[in-house]
């Protein structure tokens, strides 16, 4: 890993994720306002927060949707605001989507091999002409691709449609296909969204299996507070843009105004 | 006998419709506009091949050289007028195309002038007789390349990175750049390899009938867009499949002399009934409303 060699200037060399003051204006909105998360590596996180508190637009500011109105945002220590979104998945944030977003006329290894575009290098020139180059580097991809499926247990549905998987497949083959761009921070959008109980502990468990697997550092928007609960270190709550608690899930979880803004008065 | 050799000019002319169309349906499904001026590349294509051969007299070296000129062009013209409005109403960007399409016409009346051009050389003559059935070398050189070209892409669309990389912007470009996709380039390669594709029909149908104006490509280019509407927009086995049924419905009717004058409503008539009854094109997709 070559996440060591960027030398940090602001943050430490452990912090994968850090924002500053992160805001972003929509006319006379502030969607998100003075957001500032601290996420090291190897960490789960949790945002969470009520519906329409922003949560899903911090992840848009995260990665390069949207610009911030003002504010910093850094990839292990290096400063990504405003980057396009190709780029910043190129430089190791990678994320899944509340509704989900598969390329659903591709096979379920076709969508990983989407993925893992920027991991194998062959031009357009070398595929066109099908050079031996380009076959191996197909290879490669293909048997990349299978092993990611493999890791998931996917790979018995590898050549159906992504759109004939059910449901809970389909939300572990986004998190499959992003992790094919071999990300520093993955980003899940309410993975839970939509999920019985069963299938539900079924997610939990493999986010840990991710973790440990990957050692990869995760920051997850979640409605479930069983599965926040569950596997989330440390949290942010967000209500209106703003940050309402942080820290320590238990401690945070407790808090009254957390209580309060998620249940009312 | 007569039946069959219209027939077989039909798939010949219905297969270069179908190389047309594959640029408009290719451009439709990833760059979400219409390109009308993919036409016009038909057109200057033709007169590339034409000035080169008055340096070179060798057809498969003005082939070479339109392919590379087009492509050329075709990027130029994504990137200069298309791209600078990417995010902006699609009434600006077709507005734009047809902008394109008049400057390329006019462009070419200047530099060439009105009177047709005849670039014989690129004629092919003669025909194969078996039997009483004669099949002209033209009618076998559009099929075979035909053939060939629908062959490649279609594998070169599922068996490499770029085509997955296509397939996957078309279907939804936001999720395509968050897993890395450089979206600007498979854009810009789109553009490419339909404007390469536009070149060879222009030698496709100057090959057959060599007489170049400046409008060659607006008829092919209409009818090409009326293939691919039928076919499926989006689609390129929709393209491939509406060029070769539009090039049999118009040689069969040109071929019964009660409805040859009426050929070209004929054949819009049939998109009509088509997309009353298939409103997304033949092989195009239903888009699911969600309940």
């Amino acid at each position: 890993m070559n996440e060591e060699k960027i030398i940090a200037p602001a943050a430490h060399s452990d912090v994968v994720l850090k924002t500053e003051h992160l805001c972003i204006q929509f006319g006379g909105l502030r969607a998100v306002d003075d957001v500032n998360l601290e996420i090291k590596k190897g960490e789960l996180y949790g945002l969470i927060g009520p519906n329409g508190a922003g949560k899903t637009t911090v992840f848009n500011l995260l990665t390069g949707v949207y610009k911030p109105t003002s504010g910093k945002i850094y990839l292990c220590g290096k400063e990504i605001a405003g980057k396009a979104p190709a780029e910043i998945n190129r430089l190791g944030i990678a994320r899944t989507f509340q509704n989900i977003r598969l390329f659903n006329s591709l096979t379920v290894l076709e969508n990983v091999m989407v993925g893992l575009a920027n991991q194998v290098s062959c031009n357009v020139v070398k595929s066109i002409f099908r050079l031996p180059r380009h076959r191996r580097s197909e290879k490669e991809m293909r048997d990349r691709a299978l092993e990611l499926l493999k890791v998931f247990q996917l790979d018995e549905y590898k050549d159906y449609l992504a759109a004939n998987l059910p449901y809970g497949k389909q939300r572990k083959l986004e998190i499959a296909r992003a992790m094919a761009t071999n990300p520093k921070l993955l980003l899940l959008d309410e993975p839970a969204a939509g999920m019985n109980p069963s299938e539900t502990q079924e997610l939990m468990d493999d986010i840990t299996f991710v973790r440990r697997e990957f050692g990869i550092t995760i920051l997850l928007i979640e409605h479930d507070m069983r599965l926040v609960g569950g596997i989330c270190e440390n949290l942010t709550v967000l209500n209106f843009g703003t940050e309402l608690a942080k820290g320590e899930t238990a401690k945070v979880l407790a808090d009254p105004a957390v209580v309060t803004a998620y249940l009312g008065e | 006998m007569e039946f069959l050799t219209s027939l077989l000019n039909g798939l010949s002319s219905g297969g270069t419709y179908a190389i047309i169309a594959i640029g408009y349906t290719m451009v439709y499904g990833i760059a979400k506009m219409l390109n009308f001026a993919h036409g016009d590349i038909i057109m200057v294509g033709g007169y590339a091949m034409f000035s080169t051969l008055l340096l070179i007299n060798q057809p498969v070296v003005a082939l070479i050289f339109a392919i590379v000129f087009c492509m050329i062009l075709g990027v130029c013209i994504e990137r200069f007028a298309y791209r600078p409005l990417r995010g902006a109403s699609p009434l600006a960007v077709l507005i734009t195309a047809i902008g394109v399409s008049s400057l390329l016409q006019s462009l070419a009346q200047i530099i060439f002038g009105a009177a047709p051009k005849m670039p014989t050389r690129l004629q092919i003559s003669g025909a194969i007789h078996i039997g009483s059935l004669a099949i002209s070398y033209g009618t076998i050189v559009t099929l075979a390349v035909t053939v060939v070209l629908m062959v490649a892409l279609t594998v070169f669309v599922k068996y490499s990175k770029v085509g997955r990389a296509m397939v996957a912007v078309s279907e939804d470009r936001g999720a395509a750049q968050l897993m890395g996709i450089n979206t600007n380039a498979i854009i810009a390669i789109t553009f490419a390899i339909g404007s390469a594709l536009a070149a060879v029909a222009a030698y496709l149908m100057l090959m057959k009938a060599p007489s170049l104006t400046n409008t060659l490509g607006a008829m092919p280019g209409i009818k090409a867009f009326t293939a691919a509407v039928i076919g499926g927009i989006g689609s390129i086995p929709g393209a491939m499949l509406g060029g070769v049924l539009l090039g049999v419905i118009e040689s069969l009717s040109l071929s019964i002399p009660v409805l040859a004058p009426f050929t070209d409503a004929i054949e819009f008539a049939i998109l009509i009934v088509i997309l009353l009854v298939k409103p997304a094109g033949l092989l195009g997709k239903t888009r699911r409303e969600k309940v």
